[in-house]
């Protein structure tokens, strides 16, 4: 669901790089043309490490981490950690003269609170960027880093909170869309979209009331494109669900001016196996709305897939999971319930 | 028909109107003039802080004062430290600040992070914000500028890689610390060492100091709004008395008491806007006459940038406006309420009115008499700014409330001597016309001491800053290298010529918990030969030579309390005793002195690049500094052009309140002018018998004329004493508030002779249309006094 990641971070990126943002442009003008950015094609052939990398040449990219974690007593937490690459050109240069930007956003949820912080940086410099071998992605202190991507450290920190984690894959990397080509409207805009769902996360989190230790799950999406949003489209609603049977889902549902909706979905299975489909399989139907930052949010939500036989309903960990940053949304832990039960992870746009 | 009634008195009696007219503007003007000066440098300042972050984050620096390299801005960033890099220098006479608008703190520069112009600032073409002037000179060196008025003056903001092209001798010069930082940061020593946290308390110090300079300002500004709001008290007080059978006449007809009333003060009002809005439009060419050298010398003795163009604020304005009606409430209010409470029949009794007589003198006595004493009880125990100014103000209001008192004695003791009758008559006139005189007296009075007083402490200080110019500047050159390589082949060059060098190497510092500079002082004869001392250990320079001591200036000593014999913490676990205090006019900053070799020792990395330079023959020594050490002509400056420039810093400071003193001195001469020529028309019963028994009506001119010149003479001798206290409050208290140094108080007697030929010359000037026209008095006029006319 870190698709929606990508969106997100469209629309940061929009918002670095675009002074209007028109409603003609989509959320956040993240529709905008792509002049000179390299435009992802069908049939990708990745490879790792470097495509674990930045991609210059694209003109947003990012490393997104979201992880549901549980205290000692049963508490649930969440924990976002995010890296995001825009580029004002599709070059990079040593030096103030880079012209790539990036910003990191890093969370905490707990039933009770919500913490959110942001740090942005030049590139270039040294001060933010993402190395292939070894792995590491950091922006100021803020770092993803280990030998490789299966075996990383995460930590960030705020003015009132804090995070360390280690993360380690448990599967393999799953390809969204056709082979990891990822489709995000009918008109063909399109992402290039991988995922570590499989991650075992253990480590403490730091509160205003104290240190906790933790255990849980974490996925990492990976996506980068050069213009990723259809002109009417709006906003997204991601998920990215863990289930008890071992069973994975990513669900992006991207929102039309006119009431409609482009839903793809993934199913990964307990071995990592993955069926990605179109729009037309998979839906999701917010059931209950409530009052978040001063705005409507749905906040209660109903996936069905049935074909896989899926029909659950989603609850926030805790509702007022705002982001209230230089772009706002929405984003935190979801409980899960139905024909499947887990937890996972919930990111919603353009609710403004 | 009420108001017409009313208005008739003006018609009748123009010169009272214009006397409250006038007064009223002149009140309004100065005070508004001075407001519009304020407010056009405190929005600079806000400018400043809002785009500059300057006096509102913390700042780190490098220790000596050199660029920080990028990749301590990268380590402080990854080891968790929220700092934002600052690249910023000259060019073509304009501040170029290079932020970077990923990292600045919340609100600074001119984009703003959430509304996406961001993406211009970063563009690849690189835009620069400014002022339309500051734009204009710089010159064509980025393909897009673009006005905005918010950004300070004299300065340009533009994005960090943009700075670093346009400056590319500078690096990073500072980083903007944010205000919130994240958990678990280390220590900035442990990730950065060489660099010093400053806090935002260092910049609000030149704020303390620029609000000393404006409250002075405000402190004249108020000065001359007492002095016009005495005038328009005089005018009006009058002018209600005159209109007492008018309003008599009124209320027998039945006009009700309180629609009278509101009409009356109505029309008060409508005089006060009118009369506002013509002190508003002269307050305004002032300002625009002054601000230029304001924001001279605000940015050569402080350092803070202001713009030197006024712009129209409509909070001004109404703030002036209310101002005035404030002054008229204050000068009418009472004559309004005698006129209320008057018995429907009572008669007119202007005269009476005008000499008002002993019981008022003796509250005025009483009341000056404390005010005398409530001043020096507020400067002997008052601590600060604000104490200092009270007690200014109580001394300079308690010595006007006395004048009337002393002239009375010294007219009564004048008396004494008459031993002719028309001497006699003489004295006792003028003692009759006292009280209808002596708010114009007063006002004289508080003009000339406010001349005196601030002649007083400018003259002491620039005697002061010229004696210690010489003590300072005994360098024959004054050389300015570019950077360490050409500072070194100066250095050989001048040496190889036989000349002394004396480098002037500092770094910045926190001294005794404040932001100052520690500086090098080379062993060298002439430093002992031409520095003074306010105080001082026994052979001060041999400790200091030895690395064994150091030298403070005033500032610095008074701040901390330290003083020879105390230790003074020049670096972590280096602490020295204090040797000598030495003074440091013009200089905002604590400052310390040690010995080169000691210096060198504590900052390794610190270069000269200024040096002045000592030999037989300094045109050859400049010649050969330009031909070998390859140093343009521009970098070197002899000692008289060292001394020159610095006075014109010093002149410039103070032309602004020698131009307020003489508006109000004009002020204080008006006032004598309006109350002579009120007090004319009344003295006719006292006149035509004296005309009768004799007396020509050109000797009588002739003695209204001595009269006032007499009495201007008296108030000057007077005024003397009150502006010499002035000035020791100025230079011994307000001096030490606002710059942290005091001056001795020298005398100047021969400009106090001119001033007092100055006000003679007032006097008789205000005198010698009231004397011209009693002197051409039909002899009709005076006729009609015997014939029961009043």
């Amino acid at each position: 669901m870190r698709g929606r990641r990508a969106f997100l971070a469209r629309l940061a990126a929009l918002s670095v790089l675009v002074p209007v943002r028109a409603a003609a442009q989509g959320f956040a003008g993240l529709a905008t043309e792509a002049e000179g950015f390299t435009l992802p094609r069908p049939d990708p052939t990745f490879s790792f490490p470097a495509d674990h990398g930045p991609h210059h040449d694209f003109r947003i990219e990012w490393w997104y981490v979201t992880a549901n974690l549980k205290g000692p007593d049963g508490t649930p937490y969440g924990v976002q950690w995010t890296l995001f690459r825009s580029a004002l050109a599709p070059a990079e240069a040593e030096g103030w003269d880079s012209p790539q930007v990036w910003f990191g956003h890093a969370a905490l949820t707990t039933p009770e609170r919500h913490f959110a912080t942001e740090r942005y940086a030049r590139g270039g410099i040294g001060q933010a960027g993402v190395t292939a071998e070894p792995f590491a992605a950091w922006i100021d202190e803020w770092h993803l880093q280990g030998e490789t991507l299966s075996d990383v450290a995460m930590a960030a920190t705020g003015p009132d909170f804090g995070y360390d984690l280690a993360l380690v894959a448990e599967g393999p990397l799953v390809f969204h869309g056709e082979g990891g080509f990822s489709v995000k409207s009918d008109a063909g805009q399109a992402s290039y979209y991988y995922s570590q769902p499989f991650y075992r996360a253990e480590g403490r989190l730091l509160l205003p009331s104290g240190t906790v230790e933790v255990t849980g799950r974490a996925w990492l999406d990976r996506e980068w494109s050069s213009q990723p949003l259809e002109e009417t489209q709006e906003g997204w609603d991601w998920f990215s669900l863990h289930f008890e049977s071992g069973e994975r889902l990513m669900l992006y549902r991207l929102r039309e001016s006119g009431g409609g909706a482009y839903t793809a979905a993934t199913w990964i299975a307990a071995d990592g196996t993955a069926e990605a489909v179109p729009d037309g399989y998979a839906t999701a139907e917010p059931l209950e709305s409530g009052e978040v930052a001063g705005r409507q949010v749905p906040l209660v939500w109903r996936l069905r897939w049935p074909e896989r036989g899926l029909d659950v309903v989603t609850r926030p960990v805790n509702p007022n999971a705002w982001m209230g940053l230089t772009i706002p949304y929405w984003e935190g832990p979801v409980s899960v319930e139905g024909s499947h039960d887990g937890r996972g992870y919930l990111e919603m746009t353009g609710y403004e | 028909m009420v108001l017409g009634a009313l208005l008739s008195g003006w018609r009748r009696a123009p010169l009272q109107l214009v006397t409250l007219l006038a007064g009223l503007a002149l009140a309004t003007a100065l005070w508004a003039g001075v407001q519009a000066i304020n407010a056009e440098a405190r929005a600079s300042y806000d400018a400043a802080a809002a785009t500059l972050g300057e006096g509102r984050f913390d700042q780190i620096v490098a220790a000596d004062g050199g660029a920080i390299p990028r990749e301590t801005y990268v380590a402080l960033r990854r080891a968790g430290w929220l700092v934002s890099p600052v690249i910023e220098g000259r060019r073509d006479g304009v501040r170029v600040v290079g932020l970077d608008p990923l990292t600045a703190p919340g609100g600074l520069g001119p984009v703003d992070l959430d509304e996406g112009e961001v993406g211009a600032f970063l563009s690849e073409a690189g835009a620069v914000y400014g002022r339309a002037d500051a734009l204009a000179a710089l010159g064509d060196v980025a393909p897009a500028k673009v006005v905005a008025p918010e950004v300070a003056p004299g300065t340009v903001l533009t994005d960090l890689r943009v700075a670093a092209r346009l400056l590319p001798e500078a690096g990073i010069g500072r980083l903007i610390v944010a205000d919130v930082q994240p958990l678990g940061r280390p220590a900035l020593e442990e990730v950065a060492p060489g660099l010093s946290l400053r806090s935002a308390q260092g910049a609000a110090d030149v704020g303390r100091l620029t609000d000393s300079f404006h409250l002075n300002l405000t402190a004249f500004g108020a000065l001359a709004f007492v002095v016009g709001i005495f005038i328009v008290h005089g005018a009006i007080g009058l002018a209600f008395e005159e209109r007492r059978p008018v309003i008599r006449t009124l209320r027998a007809l039945g006009v009700p008491l309180g629609p009278l009333m509101a009409v009356i003060g109505a029309e008060l009002v409508v005089l006060a806007l009118v009369a506002g809005a013509v002190g508003l439009a002269l307050g305004y060419l002032i300002a625009a006459a002054l601000l230029p050298d304001v924001a001279a010398t605000l940015g050569g003795l402080y350092g803070a940038e202001v713009a030197g163009s006024l712009s129209f604020r409509p909070g001004w304005a109404l703030a002036g406006l209310g101002m005035t009606l404030v002054g008229t409430a204050v000068a009418g209010g009472g004559a309004l309420l005698a006129l209320a409470r008057m018995p429907v029949l009572a008669a007119a009794r202007p005269r009476a009115w005008a000499m008002a007589g002993g019981r008022r003198r003796a509250r005025q006595t009483a009341g000056g008499l404390a005010l005398l004493v409530l001043a020096a009880l507020v400067l002997w125990r008052g601590g600060g700014l604000v104490a200092g100014f009270a007690g200014l103000g109580a001394l300079m209001l308690g010595g006007a409330l006395m004048l009337p008192p002393l002239l009375d004695l010294a007219l009564a003791a004048g008396a004494r001597t008459a031993r002719r009758p028309v001497a006699d008559w003489f004295w006792a006139d003028s003692r009759q016309q006292l009280p209808g005189l002596s708010l114009a007296l007063m006002a004289l009075l508080l003009a000339m001491a406010a001349n005196v007083g601030v002649s007083t402490m400018v003259s002491s200080f620039r005697v002061t800053f010229e004696r210690f110019l010489d003590q300072r500047l005994f360098a024959d050159l004054y050389v300015q290298a570019e950077d360490g390589e050409q500072a070194a082949r100066i250095e050989a060059v001048a040496v190889a010529a036989g000349a002394e060098v004396l480098p002037r190497v500092g770094v910045e510092a926190t001294l005794a918990g404040q932001p100052g500079e520690v500086l090098a002082a080379r062993e060298s004869a002439a430093f002992e030969a031409n520095w003074r001392f306010l105080d001082a250990a026994p052979e001060p320079w041999a400790g200091v030579w030895a690395g064994e001591g150091v030298l403070v200036n005033e500032q610095l000593a008074r701040r901390s309390g330290l003083g020879p014999g105390d230790r003074l913490e020049v670096v972590e676990g280096t602490g020295l005793p204090i040797l000598g205090v030495y003074g440091d006019y013009g200089n905002p900053v604590g400052q310390a002195v040690v010995g080169e070799a000691l210096f060198r020792q504590l900052y390794p990395e610190a270069e000269a690049t200024q040096f002045g330079i000592s030999g037989a023959d300094p045109g050859a020594l400049a010649e050969g500094l330009t031909s070998q050490a390859g140093l343009p002509a521009g970098a070197i400056t002899d000692q008289a052009a060292a001394k020159r420039f610095s006075l014109a810093v010093f002149e410039r400071t103070f032309s602004v309140t020698g131009a307020l003193n003489v508006l109000t001195l004009a002020v204080a001469g008006f006032a004598m002018l309006m109350s002579l020529l009120t007090l004319a028309g009344m003295r006719l019963p006292q006149l035509a018998p004296v005309w009768a028994l004799g007396l020509t009506r050109a000797r009588l001119g002739r003695l209204d004329l001595v009269r006032a010149v007499m009495l201007a003479a008296f108030t000057a001798v007077l005024a003397i004493p009150l502006g010499l206290a002035l000035a020791w409050v100025l230079l011994a208290v307000i001096n030490v508030e606002a710059f942290g140094w005091r001056l001795p108080m020298i005398l100047f007697p021969w400009d106090y002779v001119r001033l007092v030929l100055l006000a003679l010359v007032a006097g008789g000037l205000a005198a010698l249309w009231p004397a011209w026209r009693l002197a051409r008095t039909p002899p009709a006029v005076l006729l009609k006094v015997f014939s029961g006319e009043r």
